[in-house]
């Protein structure tokens, strides 16, 4: 099929940038958008134009290195799908798709499609660990830990950190993915020792980032590609309300 | 070139407790005054960079992803071992130390095989006091599953995604390092080249691949934490980015090259469905468990999968090795599947697809129980092939997937060049040449957490500190190296895209250093690569400038690297004379058909020295020898 792309084209961080667009021939329906992309980037290195540039790795739907919006929907039309992991059976030949980076103040674009998501690596550096050194574990079998609680955290941890509840986000807010990481040790006995200043540390590193607040819209669970639950947001809150208390 | 791999002497079980012993300390206010850099941030390089930092020294580390949470580590689904011994079933240290030898074929050292055994089960203490959330029982205990190659369940896994949950739980730690300032954290920075001064890495040379500047980063001590190379054959399970740059490159600077012609073809992931296609995927070898592996019996068969009558059917797995039937050992199994397509059995378009078929466990367990076992495996397949494996039967080939190979290291983790240590997938040392499911976390783990911050120290207390400088001219010489050859791959000006090579480099290495191989078409390799190699210097084409993020240029310096290393790959597979684990030589099978190893001739590790552009690199050997495990041939039927 042939597709009529519109993508965000931006040189560098100073640049205005603007939307181009751009004809894809042949494309195969069992292509995956990138594989898509990839195609496209070949065709207009035949014609000495600069290949769009878009983040990616393991391409399959794990690394959390992919993001686009793609109709304006943080990785696409399927739920629980990473961009990567989007095939183009979803469309139809002549159809036109709209292609743009991550949008959000605290995710500066670096070049067309690609961002700077430091911004969360920052936010996991005030406080997204369990201070354990290396050697001083006790036998990992010494705490029993509840099945329920174990998958509840296991559920909140598989959060790949690529941004798409930000970038859906009308706020641009950052909740879902600190709470995911607030709640995974919440919910076990390692993490209860430092769980106050965790949660403080995280919010406080949040707001620095200049990431929106939370209004409730939950296009952050929508947009997720691991499908983590809003839920974790309102355990987060919780947190952050018991830690205010001395 | 000599190697030395200081194997502490004494039996095995005692030798780490001994060595820890011997080696020197550095007391812990001196440790700042080291500066170590690690490259590479995934299992290996993430735990030694944040124990490292925990230990007092002053780390910088060093990935090409836009954070170290990327690294490759994270796709890894099935788990990883450890002799805890929790289920109770005759689990032991001795045991994972004999199952890894023997399932390495014997072309591993003991001496690393069993400390790798010994420290696997802290591996475990820690990851579980860092909060990460491994499968538990309903009485709250760990949870184990068994792998292939295993008569014990000692595999720790967190949902289908046990290498996301330990690279994050290493992240975390490094994370909290980072935020300490005792490691300084180098995002999509490529390392391009390695500094040796006085017969010491001293340092290396970085791109910065948003801007482009090249860097020099000195240090009194290198660690690469690299990964692996399958991508060497184009399409593999590995990430776009997964390179052997630089490995490579340190190879080039004098560090020996091991056995570089191991590599691991993984039976179980979704075949290639056209010529665009840019990975594959893996599908956990866990579905060996339920799934049925066959082709149909008549070539050329019409017929949709289900419309196969049974005695048309030829499961042959289960025919050939009736003992271990579809749960072969992941060489076998990939090697059967070939022949099956050779053979022109080969199912789906293209005719490279074997099927798995979970139409009898689904009868036998009903469909609840297989989506609940592997729901989520039967959703990726869903997604990527459209096709719905509970009524349909899943199509199978196998890829390239791991690379036993790597850098020389000894029984410290240090390369031939003295100060360059490596660890995790880069270095060669305790697969052998094939290796066991879950085992590729516990190597990780095992080198970043608990060998290298010991074995380190013994390094750098032998050394004074002389404050080394950037201004070097070593350091200014690499960086012009590194400058010059960017502007060389810049002005090449050619026609043909840098994809495109890969692409036939990756044909050239899957059809003649693949799952099997012959002396015809490994030399003819050789006379291939060199050919390619020369036509891209000729007529690449690489857009666009240095000072400005630029993939083609990323892309280009990589397939540059693979289009030499892929000689010295071929020239391994060519020496080693005998079939052995993922090595199978075609002029070397038993009647049957089956791998015949030389343990005469062949039980050494290959060690190869670079000797200059176009020259043929020297080959060492470091002779292997068992005393622990007895050297037996493998059987499976
Ligand atoms: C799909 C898949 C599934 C797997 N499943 C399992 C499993 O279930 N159990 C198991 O035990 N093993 C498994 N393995 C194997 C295992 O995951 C890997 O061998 C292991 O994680 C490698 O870890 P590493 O730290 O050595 O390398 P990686 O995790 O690959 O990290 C490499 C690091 O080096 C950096 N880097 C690379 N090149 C450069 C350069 N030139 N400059 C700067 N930085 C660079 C990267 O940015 C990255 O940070 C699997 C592998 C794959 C591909
Ligand atoms: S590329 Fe890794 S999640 Fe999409």
């Amino acid at each position: 099929m042939n597709l009529t792309l519109h993508i965000w084209r931006q040189k560098n961080a100073n640049d205005k940038g603007k939307m181009v667009t751009y004809k894809a021939h042949d494309i195969s329906t069992h292509m995956s958008f990138l594989e898509m992309l990839d195609v496209l980037n070949q065709q207009l290195i035949e014609k000495n134009i600069d290949p769009v540039a878009f983040d990616h790795d393991c391409r399959e739907g794990i690394c959390g290195m992919c993001s686009l919006i793609i109709n304006g929907k943080a990785h696409g039309p399927w739920s629980a799908t990473t961009t990567c992991q989007l095939h183009m059976r979803e469309y139809k030949d002549g159809d036109e798709i709209y292609i743009e980076p991550w949008r959000s103040k605290a995710f500066p674009v670096i070049k067309d499609l690609v961002v700077n998501r430091g911004a969360f690596d920052r936010i996991m550096q005030s406080g997204g660990f369990v201070s354990v050194n290396t050697g001083s574990a006790p036998d990992a079998n010494a705490t029993p830990i509840a099945k329920e609680k174990a998958d509840l955290a296991m559920a909140a941890a598989s959060c790949i950190g690529c941004g798409a509840c930000v970038a859906q986000c009308k706020n641009a807010s950052a909740m879902l993915f600190v709470a995911a990481k607030v709640s995974q040790f919440a919910n076990l006995p390692q993490g209860q020792i430092e769980k106050k200043a965790r949660v403080q540390n995280m919010v406080a590193a949040m707001d620095r980032e200049g990431f929106g607040n939370c209004t409730n819209l939950l296009e952050c669970e929508a947009a997720c590609p691991m499908s983590v639950s809003a839920n974790f947001i309102a355990q987060m809150n919780r947190e952050f309300f018991a830690a205010g208390i001395k | 070139m000599k190697l030395d791999p200081k194997t502490p002497t004494g039996p095995v079980a005692a030798q780490w407790t001994k060595h820890k012993f011997d080696m020197k300390l550095i007391n812990p206010a001196n440790k700042r005054k080291y500066k170590i850099l690690v490259v590479g941030s995934g299992l290996a390089g993430g735990s030694a960079a944040a124990t490292l930092a925990e230990l007092g020294y002053q780390v910088h580390c060093f990935c090409y992803q836009d954070s170290p949470r990327r690294a490759h580590s994270i796709a890894a689904q099935g788990g990883i071992n450890a002799a805890k011994n929790y289920q109770n079933d005759g689990d032991s240290v001795y045991r994972l130390f004999y199952d890894t030898v023997k399932g390495g074929d014997f072309r591993a050292r003991e001496s690393n095989v069993y400390r790798l055994s010994e420290v696997s089960c802290n591996i475990i203490d820690q990851c579980v006091a860092q909060g990460i959330p491994f499968a538990r029982d309903y009485s709250g205990y760990l949870a184990n599953r068994s792998f292939g190659g295993a008569l014990v369940s000692r595999t720790f896994y967190a949902s289908g995604q046990t290498g996301q949950q330990l690279l994050l739980g290493a992240y975390s730690a490094l994370s909290r390092q980072i935020g300490k300032g005792a490691v300084k954290m180098h995002t999509r920075s490529e390392m391009l080249d390695i500094v040796v001064i006085d017969g010491r890495a001293r340092g290396i040379i970085t791109r910065n691949l948003v801007t482009g500047k090249i860097e020099s980063h000195v240090g009194d001590a290198v660690i690469l934490a690299t990964g692996g190379y399958s991508n060497v054959f184009y399409l593999s399970t590995n990430a776009i980015g997964c390179n052997v740059t630089a490995a490579y490159r340190a190879y080039k600077k004098g560090a020996g090259f091991a056995n570089p012609c191991y590599t691991q073809i993984h039976p179980t992931c979704i075949p290639q469905a056209g010529d665009y296609q840019s990975k594959l995927t893996l599908m956990s070898e866990s579905l060996r468990n339920d799934g049925r592996i066959w082709v149909p019996k008549n070539k050329g068969e019409k017929r949709a999968a289900n419309d196969v009558p049974e005695n048309e059917r030829d499961y042959y797995l289960e025919r050939k090795y009736p003992s271990y039937g579809n749960l072969a050992p992941r060489d076998i199994s990939s090697r059967s599947a070939k022949e099956a397509c050779d053979a022109g059995l080969g199912v789906g378009e293209s005719g490279m697809g074997v099927y798995l078929d979970f139409r009898d466990a689904i009868k036998r367990l009903g469909q609840n129980v297989i989506k609940d076992r592997y729901g989520n495996l039967f959703e990726m397949y869903q997604r990527i092939t459209n096709e719905d494996p509970y009524t349909v039967p899943m199509r199978i080939f196998p890829a390239p997937h791991y690379t036993m190979g790597g850098l020389w290291v000894d029984y410290n983790l240090m390369s031939t060049i003295p100060g360059l240590h490596v660890l995790g997938e880069a270095n060669f040392s305790d697969h052998g040449a094939n290796r066991l499911g879950a085992s590729a976390l516990m190597q990780g783990l095992a080198d970043g957490y608990f060998v290298i911050p010991y074995t380190i120290a013994h390094y750098l207390a032998a050394h004074k500190l002389d404050g080394m400088t950037a201004d070097h001219p070593e350091f200014k010489k690499a960086e012009a190296e590194v400058a010059t050859r960017t502007k060389k791959l810049l002005s090449i000006n050619g026609t043909r895209s840098v994809e495109s090579f890969h692409k036939e480099l990756g044909r050239i290495m899957w059809d003649n250093c693949g799952m099997a191989r012959n002396k015809k078409g490994l030399t003819d390799s050789l006379k291939k690569i060199p050919a390619l190699r020369e036509e891209f210097w000729q007529n690449a084409k690489v857009l666009g400038e240095n000072e400005e993020y630029n993939t083609t240029l990323e892309r280009a310096g990589r397939v540059a690297d693979f289009l030499e290393f892929a000689e010295v790959m071929c020239l391994d597979a060519l020496e080693r004379e005998e079939s052995c684990g993922g090595h199978f030589r075609e002029e070397y099978q038993t009647e049957e058909g089956e791998a015949l190893r030389n343990d005469t001739d062949c039980c050494h590790v290959t060690v190869w020295e670079h000797k200059g552009e176009n020259t043929k690199p020297q080959m060492h050997k470091e002779p292997l020898a068992f005393e622990e495990v007895k050297l037996v041939v493998r059987s499976y039927k």
